[in-house]
């Protein structure tokens, strides 16, 4: 792998903490999103929510809709494709995207093999439940990392458990003694060097961010106040029934999570949420795609 | 001494740790009230500017910190803060602050693929390691604008009376040096 690439792409999202990245299927809706205050947009053809609905195969977006987005704004343009799809992500590397989601919201091409991603120049965000499948998907080259959550339900329990379990196994893995890490690294089937990395730093060697279910304000803000470093918005926004104005309120959310008064004015009057749906209701679990 | 760090989006706690290892207080500028504290210097970190330009003025932190900047304060602006310090963007017709006569363009190395790291030489230091993201650099300089440092052709880092302007992200590289000069430049203007 080459590392200096490698550092360059773990510092671009240095760049995007304490900001919001928003799920747009058309360069109008990036457009809203960059107004509202995204730092970065997620290009896809239909929302999680969308896809959930419609069922099939889902797959990369077509790279004219991508190329599209990319010259409406100004911002970093994310994209997806699916676990293990590598030919996708080289389409992807090809037109210069800034960014790209290896993402359990697709159809996974692969049920065994994430990406390669230390073969790639262009750096890969990966979702990951707990702090073993995090450091498995940093092994593998991820730059950048986020909660699975639950994508398109607008319900946040899972999100939340993904980032109690990081962080619990985290502060786990802080207060071993140092000849413990050894077996902690062969239970999570990770390389001895990323466990001495948390148990030195507390942290992930990545930045690492919410998503999935986020919805609200509030939603933002209770992920951030449980240590994300900002958040992923996919479905909510779009979804909503007044995407702008729930998009400013959740990017000034992200801001100021710990200012209870300022998310209670920023919390009013949004219209309609997403209806969303409760895990329990929901027969495909997309965080169950890749370990 | 004190020094604020703008908080509103961005690595804007690595240049509160940089300060840290050099031992120097700060603060984090996220809303109107924060201001209410004394400081002495100011830090526009890297981010996006579109979203720290926007939060700025909404969340009512711009009039009074452009005062700030505007009567002498000194002033670090690294990336996206330079393009908030800049008079004028060529590919965008926003201004944030627009204090540093300079003319700045966004994006001017291209997407994710076009960042680098290089090191260079900087007037009154020596060469320094430097890290663009995503970075723009300064197309053009107006009247007392001091060229601090140039890549390729391009200048990446000027002084203009009290302020500070990097295309680059000293606080992402080990070396102190810039945050240093930018701190005795802080001292001697308490």
């Amino acid at each position: 792998m080459d590392m200096e690439r490698y550092g360059l792409n773990k510092q671009l999202a240095q760049m995007l903490k304490g900001g919001v990245i928003m799920d747009v299927t058309t360069p109008e809706q990036a457009e809203i999103a960059e107004k509202a205050g995204a730092c970065a947009v997620m290009a896809l053809e239909r929302i999680p929510a969308d896809i959930r609905a419609a069922g099939g195969v889902s797959r990369m977006s077509d790279p004219k809709m991508i190329k599209g987005i990319q010259e409406a704004v100004t911002i970093p343009v994310m994209a997806k494709c699916r676990i293990g799809h590598f030919v996708e992500a080289q389409i992807l590397e090809a037109i210069e995207i800034d960014y790209i989601d290896e993402s359990e919201v697709l159809s996974p091409a692969d049920d065994v093999y994430h990406i390669d991603k230390r073969k790639f120049r262009v750096p890969f965000v990966c979702g990951a439940r707990d702090l073993g499948e995090a450091l498995r998907r940093i092994n593998e080259g991820a730059s950048m990392i986020r909660t699975k959550g639950e994508p398109g339900t607008g319900d946040v329990i899972q999100a939340v458990r993904h980032m109690r379990m990081m962080n619990q196994e985290i502060s786990k893995i802080s207060s071993m003694r140092e000849d413990e890490l050894f077996e902690e690294a062969k239970n999570l089937k990770v390389p001895y060097e990323l466990v001495e990395y948390v148990h030195k730093n507390g942290r992930l060697p990545v930045v690492n961010f919410a998503a999935g279910g986020v919805a609200t304000p509030a939603d933002a803000a209770l992920m951030m106040q449980l240590g994300a470093e900002g958040v992923f918005v996919g479905s909510g926004i779009f979804k909503s029934g007044d995407p702008q104005k729930r998009a400013a309120a959740i990017v000034k959310a992200v801001t100021n999570y710990e200012d209870s008064k300022l998310l209670a004015e920023l919390s009013e009057d949004l219209g309609e949420a997403m209806v969303g749906i409760n895990e329990q209701e929901i027969e495909l679990l997309m965080a169950e795609r890749g370990r | 001494m004190k020094v604020a760090v703008l908080a509103v989006q961005g690595a804007f706690i690595e240049h509160r740790k940089k300060l840290e290892n050099l031992g120097v207080p700060c603060i984090e500028l996220r809303k109107k009230e924060d201001l209410e504290e004394n400081f002495d210097g100011l830090i526009l970190p890297g981010g996006e500017s579109t979203v720290q330009g926007k939060l700025l003025k909404e969340l009512g932190i711009y009039p009074l910190l452009k005062e700030k900047i505007a009567c002498g304060m000194p002033v670090l602006a690294t990336c996206a803060g330079l393009i908030l310090l800049a008079e004028k963007l060529t590919n965008d017709q926003h201004v944030y602050f627009g204090t540093l006569p300079v003319k700045v363009k966004r994006n001017a190395y291209g997407r994710q693929l076009g960042s680098f790291h290089t090191e260079q030489e900087m007037k009154g230091i020596g060469k320094v390691p430097m890290t663009f993201i995503r970075a723009p650099y300064i197309e053009e300089t107006g009247n007392g604008v001091e060229i601090l440092s140039s890549v390729e052709g391009k200048i990446v880092a000027v002084k203009y009376g009290m302020q500070y302007g990097m295309a680059f992200h000293p606080e992402l590289d080990r070396d102190n040096r810039i945050h240093e000069m930018f701190l005795d430049a802080v001292r001697n203007s308490v």
